[in-house]
């Protein structure tokens, strides 16, 4: 039961009009000009205007990239190491295969976690079978057994291990399953095989799938199988679902859960452990943020354990507060009078933080292109610092994110699938925008366009963005990021006209 | 309530306000089942002590917190240092994403890399058509003059034949017949980093050498090797170069497409060894490398076309820039001119002013063979004392020149070199045998946190501390620029031991 929009705030402002759709259908005929004919029509079914009176953007999704464009995407291992499984403190994720996909993934995605590293928490470690040219011409099992056991003498104090595994696993023909089968009932503890091989799939979203799935099929059953451990229930117990605690996000949307009466009994999978993991089938309600990479789980748990779920949206106080009505709306008058209150109480913040922050936002353009939710679920808090989404899109999004999209999203909004990096800087250098909000790949060559930028998956390094008080942090960073007086730096004063530079008054704009 | 309009809390201090520890201690207390304090306290402690040390060093599986990439890093990294050049990873998409993002994030500069993005069907019938399509997207977006052809370990697994490929995309028409697609196999399988800059740029210069007379000439070639300081270093080898007189050619210079302007434009290219200038490289009297480790098969195709090489481990400090100045008067008959006599000169000074604050010191140094060597000579010749000297990646025989340095000098004696060890390791060996520093990448904060040893970053990768790569390590300025952080360090070291206002800050010395 997704949440129901009534529309995004702002929405009586001025519209873009026909040209802005106009200007957005000319920019992706020219983008596809560039493409070999066959390519061409193929990534014209990934770029599109909205036309608000359809179900969705009209792009066609989650399908393979195409060779050799420089897609943004990553893959099923990020999608499972990196997003769903890292972020598990007491459980040691072993990068199974060679030593790259660990390392890049170390300690990158800023899932804050409670907790002593290396001794009873584990996400800013890289632990890999590092694996050499016999383990691919032999077989990686038994070194796979012996790593557990060295993990187990490392690590007394682990709850578990998973295997995430790389490439070459699949390839091999490696049995992780019965491995880990053999080496739980040895050790007693958890042991969980995932499948995540990047060549799985065509982006991180299958390896969201496969992690949810190795959730279903090896932490469930072995949880249910277990002695009731006496957790007392209570009507208010609620789960986070998909939410990664980057810089804290989490920490800052359980509080307010907290504060309107309910209990956060699992907390997925940021600053998670398996405990919360094992006793999610006991809430009353999951409460989904990232739908993208964890609805799979939650249907799992409404159908088999008869939880019911629900997508909410913590970014900007006008999806704050109809999340929070919505999910009181699920429980009690005592809940329900209890989100006013939460709502009354933190209002008075949101509204100094846009006092402060809106003159100078007010009226900018905003692109997006990021991963899970956020192309949609930032655009709102965008509109309450009076900033405009102008266009956004999905590395890895599937037709019911685009349909949830345009329920965001103004008409004509340019949207782009699995955007190349030869179309994100077509269509940035034609909209010229006051800001871009993307990732580390685009961040460098967007400001060196002249074009602020902030990363939308790590927060830039800052965060928390979800919540209230991560509100204020998101105000004050857009600030940061249009407002520097360092894009008025650009044009050295002595190369009036100088080709390639941008033109003074976009530069102005973006300085004021 | 913790947050405010007019003094915004973010990830730094948001987290410790009452209300989140409150929160986190319920957490923690309720759903976690973490274990409690009072064992955790104890095993933190236990993994600090010699038993503990001896159980780390006897693992044989597991590899925890390497300081090692895989190959297609090094590979990407070295097409990068050649004009007009775009790196085309064959194998699984993800992997390109996370060179880019680890480049990117080092070099705080975008990192343009293509993927092939092979998925499963590529895994069963092999990656020929990928290779086909993306070679011809490549070449129609992104306008290379060359295509700089690696591998993932997906595409290495399946066995696919990079020569074949390449021709067969030729005879499909994806770029001319004539356009130089350069390659390297690149199992992330073997080796590491270093591995694969060392393949690709053999890789390269095979592919322009091939077939061709060598008509010998008195030029120089310089071989960087994996360098995150490549942007100084380069920049500084070329000055002394320049003074020296001499003719040379950089085989892959990354020095400007890491460090472009900010004036409006977004160059995927920019600098490098040129097409032309890398065939004339076949005639040069010697090839230099600048690091040996990083360069055997490169060093052995010089060789083979019947050039000199000289080989160097990073010189930095005095005597390293010595041997460099030394080896090129030796190659091309050119006296060294009295200006670097007097820079070397104005270095000297500086470590005889400040060498009393450096004197037997202890420093453990992590990073790349050649780093670790060139860093160690240089404390040798100041008079400090290496202790913990570690490069994953290093060899026996790396280790067994370095144990020769270390011997002819009264300095090396409390050294002891592990090569193909972990971070993990080096845990060990600080918390039982501390050092007074520990010098090498961004991952050695964990180190430093764990054990308070002081970190001073000094090689790649450094990710949380910006900028440092746009000085150079290397030549006397070099020399200079390391001495100074290693300086900074101590002092701060000493003003932080001295500084407490009526009681330590007897000792706290204006002058030092």
């Amino acid at each position: 039961m997704p949440l129901d929009h009534a529309g995004p705030p702002g929405a009586d402002a001025p519209a873009p009009g026909d040209t802005d759709a106009n200007l957005h259908a000319r920019l992706i005929t020219e983008a596809l000009g560039a493409y070999p004919d066959k390519f061409g029509k193929r990534r014209a079914k990934h770029l599109a205007t909205t036309d608000l009176t359809k179900s969705d953007c009209g792009v066609k999704s989650n399908v393979k990239s195409i060779p050799g464009v420089m897609t943004i995407r990553g893959c099923a291992y990020a999608g499972s190491k990196g997003v769903v499984w890292g972020p598990v403190k007491d459980l040691v994720h072993i990068s199974h295969g060679p030593v790259g996909c660990g390392h890049y993934s170390w300690a990158q995605r800023r899932n804050y976690a409670t907790g002593v590293t290396g001794v009873d928490s584990f996400v800013t470690m890289q632990v890999t079978s590092d694996f050499q040219e016999r383990d691919v011409v032999f077989g990686g099992d038994k070194k796979l057994k012996a790593i557990i056991d060295e993990i187990e003498l490392m690590f007394p104090l682990n709850r578990g291990v998973t295997i995430q595994s790389e490439c070459p696993i699949g390839l091999i023909g490696d049995d992780i399953e019965a491995v880990a089968k053999e080496k739980s009932k040895e050790t007693g503890k958890a042991v969980i095989p995932v499948r995540c091989e990047g060549f799985r799939g065509v982006s991180q979203s299958l390896g969201h799938h496969i992690a949810n799935d190795v959730i279903r099929d090896w932490v469930f059953p072995r949880a249910d199988a277990k002695p009731d451990d006496g957790f007392e229930t209570s009507p208010y117990d609620v789960n986070v679902i998909g939410d990664y605690n980057i810089g804290g996000d989490a920490w800052s949307s359980r509080i307010l859960l907290e504060e309107i009466g309910l209990r956060v009994i699992g907390q997925w999978s940021g600053d998670a452990t398996l405990a919360e993991m094992e006793r999610a089938p006991k809430a009353k309600l999951n409460l989904i943020h990232c739908y993208r990479s964890m609805n799979y789980i939650a249907r799992h748990m409404e159908e088999k354990y008869g939880v019911a779920w629900m997508e909410y949206n913590f970014f900007g106080p006008s999806r704050i507060a109809a999340s929070l009505r919505a999910i009181a709306a699920q429980f009690d008058d005592t809940i329900q009078a209890n989100a006013e209150r939460v709502i009354a109480k933190y209002q008075p913040m949101a509204d100094a933080v846009i006092a402060e922050f809106g003159p100078r936002l007010k009226g900018k353009k905003v692109m997006l292109y990021v991963g899970g939710l956020r192309p949609r679920h930032v655009v709102d808090a965008y509109g309450d610092l009076g900033m405009d989404v102008v266009a956004t899109g999905y590395e890895f999004a599937h037709k019911d994110d685009y349909a949830r999209t345009l329920k965001y999203v103004r008409e004509g909004t340019l949207i782009y699938d699995d955007v190349t990096a030869h179309e994100l800087e077509h269509f940035i250098q034609g909209i010229r925008p006051d800001l871009v909000g993307s990732g580390i790949k685009e961040k460098y060559g967007v400001q060196k366009m002249g074009v602020p930028f902030r990363q939308m998956h790590s927060w830039d390094y800052s965060g928390p963005y979800h919540g209230y008080d991560g509100f204020a942090i998101f105000a004050r960073d857009m600030d940061i990021a249009v407002n520097s007086p360092v894009w008025s730096l650009f044009k050295a004063p002595w190369t009036e006209g100088t080709t390639g530079a941008p033109a003074p008054a976009d530069m102005a704009d973006a300085a004021e | 309530m913790p947050q405010s309009a007019d003094a915004i809390k973010d990830y730094a201090t948001l987290f410790q306000e009452p209300e989140y520890q409150a929160m986190l201690d319920a957490k923690r207390a309720q759903m976690e089942c973490g274990h409690d304090a009072e064992t955790v306290a104890e095993t933190l402690a236990w993994t600090k002590g010699w038993e503990y040390r001896e159980k780390n060093f006897a693992r044989k599986a597991a590899v925890i917190n390497p300081a090692k990439a895989c190959q297609p890093l090094g590979a990407v990294f070295a097409a990068a240092g050649f004009a007009d050049t775009l790196s085309f990873v064959h194998g699984s998409q993800g992997c390109t994403a996370y060179y880019r993002s680890h480049l990117a994030r080092h070099f705080k500069e975008p990192a343009a890399a293509v993927s092939s993005s092979m998925t499963e069907d590529a895994a069963v019938f092999g990656g020929l058509s990928n290779m086909v399509d993306g070679l011809a997207n490549a070449y129609a977006l992104y306008h290379p003059k060359m295509i700089a052809v690696s591998t993932t370990c997906m595409a290495e697994v399946i066995g696919d034949d990079l020569q074949a490929f390449i021709a067969g995309a030729k005879e499909k028409g994806s770029v001319p017949a004539d356009f130089d697609v350069p390659f390297a196999h690149t199992p992330a399988f073997h080796g590491s980093h270093t591995t694969g800059y060392d393949n690709m740029m053999q890789g390269i210069l095979s592919h322009f050498w091939k077939d061709r007379d060598r008509q010998p000439n008195g030029s120089l070639n310089i071989i960087p090797g994996f360098d995150g300081h490549c942007v100084g270093n380069i920049r500084e080898v070329c000055r002394l170069l320049d003074l020296m007189g001499v003719d040379y050619t950089v085989l892959g210079d990354a020095s400007d497409v890491y460090d472009t302007p900010s004036d409006g434009q977004y160059r995927m290219y920019a600098g490098g060894t040129s097409i032309e200038a890398t065939k004339a490289a076949l005639h040069a009297k010697a090839t230099i490398s600048m690091q040996g480790a990083c360069t055997t098969k490169t060093l052995a195709l010089c060789r083979e076309h019947g050039q000199e090489t000289a080989e160097l481990a990073y010189p930095l400090g005095v005597e390293a820039t010595d041997d460099f100045l030394l080896k090129v008067s030796a190659l091309t008959g050119t006296p060294i001119p009295s200006a670097l006599t007097l820079e070397r000169g104005r270095l000297v000074d500086a470590m005889t002013d400040s060498q009393a604050h450096l004197h037997r010191k202890t420093y453990a140094v992590v990073g790349d063979p050649d780093f670790v060597t060139g860093m160690t000579r240089f404390l040798l010749e100041i008079g400090a004392e290496p202790v913990h000297l570690l490069a994953t990646n290093g060899s026996k025989a790396w280790a067994a020149a370095l144990q020769s340095l270390l011997d002819a000098s009264p300095f090396g004696s409390k050294a002891t070199i592990w090569p193909g060890k972990d971070l993990w390791h080096l845990r060990s060996l600080l918390c039982t045998e501390p050092t007074d520093f520990l010098i090498g990448n961004s991952y050695g904060k964990f180190l430093e946190r764990d054990t308070g040893v002081p970190l001073i970053r000094l090689t790649f990768p450094i990710f949380d501390r910006h900028h440092h790569h746009r000085f150079p390590t290397w030549g006397y300025q070099g020399g200079l620029s390391v001495l100074v952080k290693l300086l900074d360090k101590a002092f701060d070291v000493l003003d932080a031991a001295t500084g407490d206002l009526g009681s330590t800050d007897l000792a706290f010395d204006l002058t030092r």
